[in-house]
């Protein structure tokens, strides 16, 4: 994470970022307390936890759902909320 | 048209991850929608507010479409800089490929919108500019520290309305906003809830496609302002519908027109829900219940009552 930070001269003009969505680079993954956990087998691939999903964290492949990006996952549980067949459960974050 | 998720799961999603909005914050999801409702390309502005501060930390950006950022009050001013701008580029052909048919979108949370930002909105809305409004009305300042707005419900404990012995929290009622947006007669206007996503993006769609100046409102939990829990969000969305706190309305070249669970509140297929129902788990409200605050719950169910029969009566009920 750590980097030498541009100096006022080679920066854009006007602050400007030029990479469309970079803040992917930062992770918010450390935010979280619960973590969610999908079970496979109980997922029937409705997708409302990805449509629910503040933070984009929910991982599709190939149609299906395959976990969550915890990179990112700030652990707020929307996605267990609202899973119509509990597929998703809140586990508390341990080291 | 309807939308299908497993065809949306397919596009890019416009809000990259990694931004710093609160965990379990709607407003994301709001962009979501509104991004996600068409292919057209898009251009963003964005007032000073919770959505603008967090998706932009630099050097970080969270947009995946241009965006502008600008001050509290303008913009909507802003959108129609750029618009007026593009269209300038189109007469003289100098605009890119892939910025045709581009269409413009202004967001702004309350205080940008209900406040601050309501004579650049207005006067965006009379010189009827191809653009879109969006707020998301969290009711309340809550970026800067959760002082009210003229968005924030009668009764709700903030910080410039503090809950004591003598005060029961907000004492005045909420702007009603859509009316003022409708009295200048432009072609589209609605409210949306972000748990009701296909009504939300059939609206945004309708909005973005309509030709001149269209706005939508819509309703954004906020979870450190309103002292609620982290997964919330959704239920509290149905609750404000179900309760009429926040009822789904469309207005199209002036015809009011009610829209899901609304609508099926006014038709009377299903129950319209006490408002106590909506705020008693929520801790800006807590205050209403510890003390015993009858009278100013029957107050917050009297305004809530008023503001629906406002909307049925012009809706044609």
């Amino acid at each position: 994470m750590k980097e030498q930070k541009k100096s006022w001269n080679e920066l854009p003009i006007g602050g400007s970022i030029l990479e469309a969505g970079n803040s992917k680079n930062y992770f918010t993954g450390t935010w979280r307390t619960f973590k969610p956990v999908h079970n496979a087998k109980l997922c029937i691939n409705c997708y409302f936890c990805w449509m629910h999903c503040p933070d984009d964290s929910i991982v599709i492949e190939n149609g299906k759902v395959t976990g969550m990006d915890l990179d990112h996952c700030k652990g707020c549980g929307v996605c267990a909320e609202v899973c119509p067949k509990k597929a998703i459960t809140m586990e508390k974050e341990e080291k | 048209m309807a939308f299908l998720l497993k065809d949306l799961i397919k596009k890019q999603a416009p809000l990259a991850s990694g931004h710093r909005m609160c965990a379990g914050c709607p407003a994301p999801v709001i962009v979501k929608q509104v991004l996600m409702s068409t292919d057209h390309p898009k251009v963003c502005t964005n007032a000073t507010g919770c959505l603008e501060v967090a998706t932009t930390i630099f050097p970080f950006t969270s947009w995946k479409v241009p965006w502008l950022h600008i001050a509290f009050e303008n913009s909507a001013a802003a959108v129609s800089g750029v618009e007026a701008a593009y269209h300038g580029l189109a007469n003289k052909g100098e605009l890119p490929e892939d910025m045709k048919n581009a269409k413009f979108i202004a967001f702004g949370g309350d205080g940008g919108t209900y406040d601050i930002g309501i004579q650049a909105l207005s006067g965006a809305l009379e010189r009827g500019h191809n653009m879109l409004y969006v707020c998301y009305d969290n009711e309340g300042y809550m970026n800067t520290g959760i002082q009210r707005s003229s968005a924030t419900p009668i009764g709700a404990n903030t910080t410039t309305t503090p809950v004591g012995s003598q005060s029961y929290g907000k004492r005045e009622i909420r702007k009603d906003l859509l009316s003022i947006v409708v009295a200048h007669h432009i072609p589209y206007a609605a409210t949306c809830a972000p748990h009701d996503w296909m009504d939300g993006m059939k609206k945004s769609q309708k909005a973005i496609e309509t030709e001149g100046p269209a706005f939508l409102n819509y309703f954004s939990p906020c979870i450190p302002g309103w002292k609620i829990p982290a997964d919330a969000w959704r239920k509290l969305s149905e609750l404000a519908v179900k309760t009429c706190f926040w009822p789904l309305i469309e207005v199209e070249n002036g015809k009011w027109s009610l829209t899901g669970e609304s609508k099926r509140i006014a038709d009377g297929k299903a129950e319209k829900v006490p408002a106590v129902e909506f705020m008693k788990n929520q801790g800006r409200f807590k205050h209403l219940f510890t003390q015993k605050k009858d009278d100013v719950l029957a107050l917050i169910q009297a305004d809530i009552d008023r503001s629906w029969d406002f909307y049925r009566k012009m809706a044609g009920y």
